[in-house]
């Protein structure tokens, strides 16, 4: 105390002090460890300390065969656990030059789309939660809940559904899929209203992310801030778009993009996104052809020797998965790169000069799910 | 004795005259303050679980929850439930901390919220004591708490807890300021501080009508700035869960905690019910001059209903306020405060002055 005291201002003005903001903090919505530097209430400089729910997937991956490795795949980012099941499939018949039936790339796109809404639904929900508006997290939770529903009906889990396998899907969709997938629709496309209703034309959430955590167009390419985080600054880099995989070349849809670069850009492209994907829904619902649910597989997968890689987008930005295979069931080396590590990445960059309320508002933008962040 | 649910003035007398027979004026005084002191205290924890089971049932509709239903009939003993589990919890003592300060702050906490309560009129006759500087007392005695919110912040030893007690104090100081103003609205009007002859001049029509447009514009300032002096969302930024945890009251637990969790409550009944008493007429029925038949009616209904009635309103107000919006920041805050409220509040003094020396009021 008595060292501050005989401090000159201007160096009291630079001390500093650091907070811990987890691994145990209800913002950082899982276990991610910043250190924040802070002078007042402002963000001087946070560092991420990334790790606590280390568990080694690659590693993991290069003892599994190729089926067992998409069950490992869900647990990565659990919120679009669908999408990450496909990247592997997608890889592995590529490898193996197999042609999925239509029907399969029918039903993969559709899970796939409700997989990005559900996971904009629960970050629509935690965003609002983290800004104060707590009821925004009941609403989200509670329109997410048909989607899981449907899903439990059609692969038998709610959450990690490791419903994909190479060469199809587990197995067909149930009689009540349409149907229901229709009523989702109907009754989402008015619910979607409320949620507009009570965060996005809120005058307290406008004034708290317009402005706030600006990340231009060049910072996000340089830092590799993809999906609906880098589209928000303008970055058009939607992998359903450069390289097409599944349905994503038939279908009709527009790739989101703002130009605000702020927080409230990156929640409006959120915002309009589920709307995308409602809208590629209903071209591809009712026309889902007949056929089988899955291509002819042999019992045992071996790649053949070579590296293989595939992109795709997740509900987070791009998924790219890598394998080097040496001919074997297993992969020889397996390597993910998973959106919500690069996207945190900007952080320490967009939040400084910021509050600390400010950067509960841009984690929370960016979207980051932290068992992805770790793997 | 008459026992009289719309004057309990003569009630107060006879327990009055009872104990001054009994025993010396002094005693009687003792015994009379001991008296008040069990009232309010019970009144004080049956209002403050109600507050809280009621803002759990609120918050659930807002939610489409059902909230607590599973303790007695409707959920209704939940909270008392909650209460024995937080009395029988232990108190964790933080290495490093202050502990004098510790232990003192929730005490200030809710010694602020239970002597400004003392001057609250519940019905003609009710209340403890009545001031004729009513008003200026509720505001001083109840801006006592941020001390113990500031002391709770300091003496934890908790970074994230005095980052929330400084944004508590930045807070209170600057929107204690817009309360007082909106108050002294009414008093221009009223031309007193006492709350029973404020209550009293609207007979014939509550303040809210009698002052219409200014006493308007100050009743929505006070609901605004009197959510933000109980650090109540969307002006909880003392306790940003989202973002401090849970603020000042971070290191507390059991019963402390406790304390700190019905002061809230018990503010929030609190400026509710100056609100009412202010603006709405407290204990007063609803009266329209002129309709002899519809105010007969209206008398019939017990004062204790008006005023409790009214207040719940209120709290309900909040209540709907703090689930609705999302939290600003702090600069946000203070701007609103000082850029918008303050000056707002002035012109409005102003205006009011002018109106009620032009006799354009009712």
């Amino acid at each position: 105390m008595k060292e501050i005291i005989n401090l000159p201002v201007s160096k009291i003005e630079e001390e500093e002090y650091h907070i811990n903001m987890g691994p145990q903090h209800p913002s950082t919505h899982g276990v991610l460890r910043l250190l924040v530097s802070l002078q007042g209430e402002i963000v001087k400089s946070l560092k991420p300390h990334c790790g606590y729910i280390h568990r080694g997937i690659e590693k993991m991956c290069e003892k599994d065969t190729y089926p067992q490795v998409i069950h490992l795949t869900d647990r990565m980012d659990y919120l679009s656990a669908h999408i990450n099941n496909h990247a592997v499939c997608l890889l592995v018949e590529k490898a193996l030059e197999i042609e999925v039936p239509e029907r399969v790339k029918y039903i993969r796109t559709i899970m796939d789309e409700l997989t990005r809404i559900q996971s904009h639904q629960l970050w629509w929900s935690s965003f609002g939660m983290d800004l104060g508006g707590l009821t925004c997290f009941f609403y989200g939770l509670r329109d997410r809940e048909m989607i899981l529903d449907i899903w439990e009906e059609t692969t038998g889990s709610r959450f990690l559904q490791s419903y994909n396998c190479p060469g199809g899907v587990m197995q067909d969709i149930h009689p009540n899929f349409q149907k229901k997938v229709h009523a989702f629709i109907k009754t989402f496309k008015k619910k979607i209203k409320d949620y507009d209703r009570i965060l996005s034309g809120n005058v307290i959430f406008e004034n708290r992310s317009q402005g706030v955590g600006i990340l231009s167009k060049e910072d996000a390419i340089s830092y590799g801030v993809t999906g609906p985080s880098g589209r928000g600054s303008g970055w058009s880099c939607d992998i359903r778009k450069i390289e097409p995989y599944s349905m994503y070349g038939q279908v009709h849809f527009n790739e989101v993009l703002r130009y605000e670069c702020d927080t409230y850009s990156r929640y409006m492209v959120r915002m309009q996104e589920m709307h995308e994907s409602m809208n590629i829904i209903e071209q591809l619902i009712d026309n889902i052809p007949a056929g089988d649910h899955s291509a002819k597989m042999k019992a045992v997968i071996k790649l053949p020797a070579g590296e293989y890689f595939q992109r795709v987008e997740s509900a987070r930005g791009e998924l790219d998965v890598y394998v080097v295979s040496d001919g074997n069931k297993t992969p020889y080396r397996m390597k993910f790169r998973t959106p919500s590590f690069t996207n945190l990445g900007v952080l320490d960059h967009i939040s400084r000069g910021m509050k600390i309320a400010d950067l509960v508002a841009i984690g929370a933008s960016l979207d980051l799910v932290i068992p992805d962040i770790d793997r | 004795m008459t026992f009289n649910i719309y004057d309990f003035t003569s009630f107060n007398r006879w327990i009055d005259e009872g104990l001054n027979s009994i025993m010396s004026p002094t005693w009687a005084l003792i015994t009379e303050m001991a008296i008040i002191g069990i009232v309010f205290l019970l009144f004080y924890a049956i209002v403050g679980l109600f507050l809280v089971y009621a803002e759990r049932k609120v918050c659930a509709f807002m939610q489409n929850r059902v909230g607590p239903n599973r303790v007695g009939p409707y959920g209704i003993f939940q909270t008392i439930a909650d209460f024995i589990k937080l009395l029988m919890k232990e108190l964790v003592y933080i290495k490093d901390s202050d502990k004098l300060l510790f232990n003192i702050a929730p005490f200030i906490v809710i010694i602020a919220s239970f002597m400004a309560l003392s001057a609250v009129p519940f019905a003609k006759g009710l209340h403890a004591i009545d001031f004729d500087i009513g008003i200026l007392y509720v505001i001083a005695v109840s801006s006592l708490g941020v001390v113990g919110i500031l002391l709770a912040g300091w003496s934890s030893n908790n970074k994230y807890s005095l980052i929330g007690a400084m944004r508590s104090g930045a807070q209170i100081v600057s929107y204690e300021l817009s309360v007082g103003l909106s108050l002294l609205t009414i008093i221009v009007l009223a031309g007193t501080m006492q709350f029973s002859e404020i209550v009293e001049m609207q007979r014939n029509g509550w303040f809210i009508f009698k002052g219409h447009i200014p006493a308007i514009i100050a009743f929505i300032v006070f609901l605004i700035a009197s959510t933000a002096e109980t650090n109540r969302g969307p002006f909880d930024l003392a306790e940003a869960e989202s973002e401090l945890t849970a603020g000042f009251h971070t290191e507390y637990s059991g019963i402390k905690f406790a304390f700190f969790f019905l002061a809230e409550y018990m503010n929030m009944f609190l400026v509710a019910s100056i609100a009412a008493t202010v603006f709405w007429g407290g204990w007063m029925p609803f009266h329209v001059s002129g309709w002899a038949g519809f105010n007969t009616i209206m008398d019939y209904i017990p004062p204790l209903v008006w005023y409790f009635g009214k207040t719940a309103f209120i709290i309900w107000l909040m209540m709907l306020f703090k689930w609705t919006f999302p939290r600003l920041r702090i600069d946000q805050l203070l701007t609103l405060e000082w850029k918008y409220l303050l000056p707002i509040n002035l012109v409005n003094i102003l205006f009011m002055a002018f109106l009620v020396l032009m006799h354009w009021h009712f």
